[in-house]
């Protein structure tokens, strides 16, 4: 793999660009791997890069149906932060977002990681209390968050109506730290990597079946032939009941349609992530100057991509009620995601019903924040076949047991 | 849009005035049922991509639930029958087959 750096490009510079060569390579899939990944977007690549990183597991595939990145990550907020209530959760997402502080270095590749700080207001006493209250667990846990003052998030949000008519903002609940990253490079920086590393990413390659014998996993038949693998980990964000399926099991997802939006680019106005949760909306700025704006899932199953349009009607009207001068801008471009919902609202990292194989799923409307710590959670129970610290509450088994982890309020409409 | 028609009062009603209500025809399992079956019951679900039935409610209209037979992948709807059911009527299941040929039918 050529280092990209400052003398790379004015190398390049000199020489017309010619010799950039691929970022990742494209090959015909073999017979058999060690470790077959299914889904190539943020989660399953990262998986594949902590295995190779982590515990030296190199002779892995990653199968894409389509191309990379293109599913969930191509299409979320990009909003990274920690700032959840529950032990096992905030260990999971605080790794992932300490990871990302160096995730460019690390990968030589830019992320765009931009802690800029992230707000989610308090617009009624309920939510002050309870931000207090998460506030005080994320001390506990080392997660570093605090509560602000009204007069606080209008000096740090300029343009935000504080006196809103139904519910002005009492406070935020404040994570310095939080904030964006590049989301189609976070997949491709994780793309390099594995392929630098000799790994295998084959798309246009669709699983269409499942082999097993004995209880075990024996490999999948894909649109490009069947191939063997020792282990296998489905990590297929909306899709995977349909995997789990064709493995001989049920998950306790559902999979709904999230939206988000786009509007018109317009100068630096925003300069935070503001989440505004009682109302059902938030915002940041993208670096090209768009205002990247999300809201809340449908209700109903739905693999199509598309949203119901009173959904973004909800999100446009509580946004303009917080950010009265966005009322005239006009919106670029909406798009869909399917996300995998569990009851509890937390993810799963865990065994399945079948040997050898792992499934990696139900991060439902916040997966891109997670994705290097779902990876480096996942790569160590694929390795050891048994989850780490990290992973060890997020089990299928919870269910049955009853030992939820209920972040419903924390993820409820925004994530 | 989404448009269902309430099997009780016969609207034709768009999404926004129903409550989606889940997977339809879900078995509880009664007194010494296993520990399996009652976590199947509460959680485990079908979510396939396809011909999946559910439950809905009429609640801006007449109040009541109803079920209805709908396609995910499509947003197609093949139609809607009582609540009262325990499992697909005929006619609904002809409907479906009439359009998806290779459906492997109701389990």
């Amino acid at each position: 793999m050529r280092r990209y750096s400052v003398f790379a490009v004015a190398r390049e510079a000199l020489r017309f660009h010619a010799g950039w060569g691929r970022a990742w390579a494209a090959p015909e899939p073999k017979r058999k791997y060690d470790v077959i990944v299914v889904g190539a977007g943020g989660h399953g690549l990262a998986t594949a890069y902590y295995l190779g990183r982590n515990f030296g597991i190199r002779n892995v595939a990653v199968l894409e149906k389509g191309w990379l990145g293109g599913g969930n990550t191509g299409r979320n907020t990009t909003i990274i932060r920690s700032n959840y209530l529950q032990d096992p959760s905030a260990a999971i997402y605080e790794k992932a977002r300490s990871l990302f502080e160096t995730l460019s270095q690390e990968l030589n590749y830019n992320v765009m990681f931009s802690p800029r700080g992230l707000l989610m207001l308090a617009q009624t006493e309920h939510e002050a209390r309870g931000y207090k209250r998460t506030v005080h667990a994320n001390a506990l846990q080392g997660v570093q968050t605090e509560y602000i003052d009204a007069a606080r998030v209008k000096a740090l949000v300029p343009i935000i109506n504080i006196e809103g008519p139904r519910y002005p903002v009492l406070g935020a609940l404040y994570q310095a730290r939080g904030g964006t990253a590049r989301h189609d490079a976070v997949a491709w920086a994780y793309a390099r990597a594995c392929s630098d590393m000799g790994m295998d990413i084959i798309q246009n390659c669709e699983v269409t079946g499942v082999r097993s014998a004995g209880g075990k996993v024996q490999g999948v038949d894909t649109s490009r032939g069947s191939i063997d693998c020792d282990k296998l980990a489905i990590v297929v964000a909306g899709n995977s009941s349909v995997l789990a399926e064709m493995a001989g099991f049920r998950l306790p997802i559902e999979s709904l349609a999230l939206q988000a939006l786009v509007s018109e680019p317009i100068k630096p106005a925003i300069d935070v992530v503001v989440m505004a949760n009682t109302v059902h909306g938030y915002m940041s700025q993208s670096d090209k100057g768009e205002l990247v704006i999300g809201g809340g899932t449908d209700g109903f199953n739905n693999y199509t991509q598309r949203g119901s349009w009173h959904h973004v009607e909800e999100t446009v009207r509580a946004l303009v009620e917080t950010f009265p001068i966005i009322s005239r801008l006009k919106m670029m471009r909406s798009w869909g995601g399917i996300v995998d919902m569990t009851g509890d609202r937390s993810p799963i990292l865990s065994a399945t019903p079948l040997g050898n194989c792992f499934v990696n799923c139900g991060w439902g409307t916040g997966g891109f924040k997670s994705i290097p710590g779902s990876g480096w959670a996942m790569a160590e129970l694929i390795a050891k076949g048994a989850p780490g610290p990290l992973a060890a509450e997020f089990g299928l088994n919870r269910f049955r047991e009853g030992r939820f982890i209920d972040e419903s309020v924390a993820a409820g409409v925004a994530h | 849009m989404l448009t269902l028609t309430c099997p009780c009062c016969g609207v034709a009603a768009e999404e926004t005035e129903l409550a989606p209500g889940g997977e339809a025809h879900l078995k509880r399992f009664g007194p010494g049922a296993s520990d399996e079956d009652f976590e199947g019951y509460l959680f485990a679900r079908k979510n396939p991509k396809g011909v999946h039935f559910e439950r809905w409610r009429h609640a801006m209209g007449c109040g009541k639930w109803f079920l209805a037979a709908r396609c995910t992948a499509t947003l197609e709807v093949f139609g809607t029958y009582k609540a009262q059911s325990p499992e697909p009527p005929p006619e609904i299941i002809a409907a479906i087959k009439a359009r998806r040929p290779d459906w492997k039918g109701y389990s």
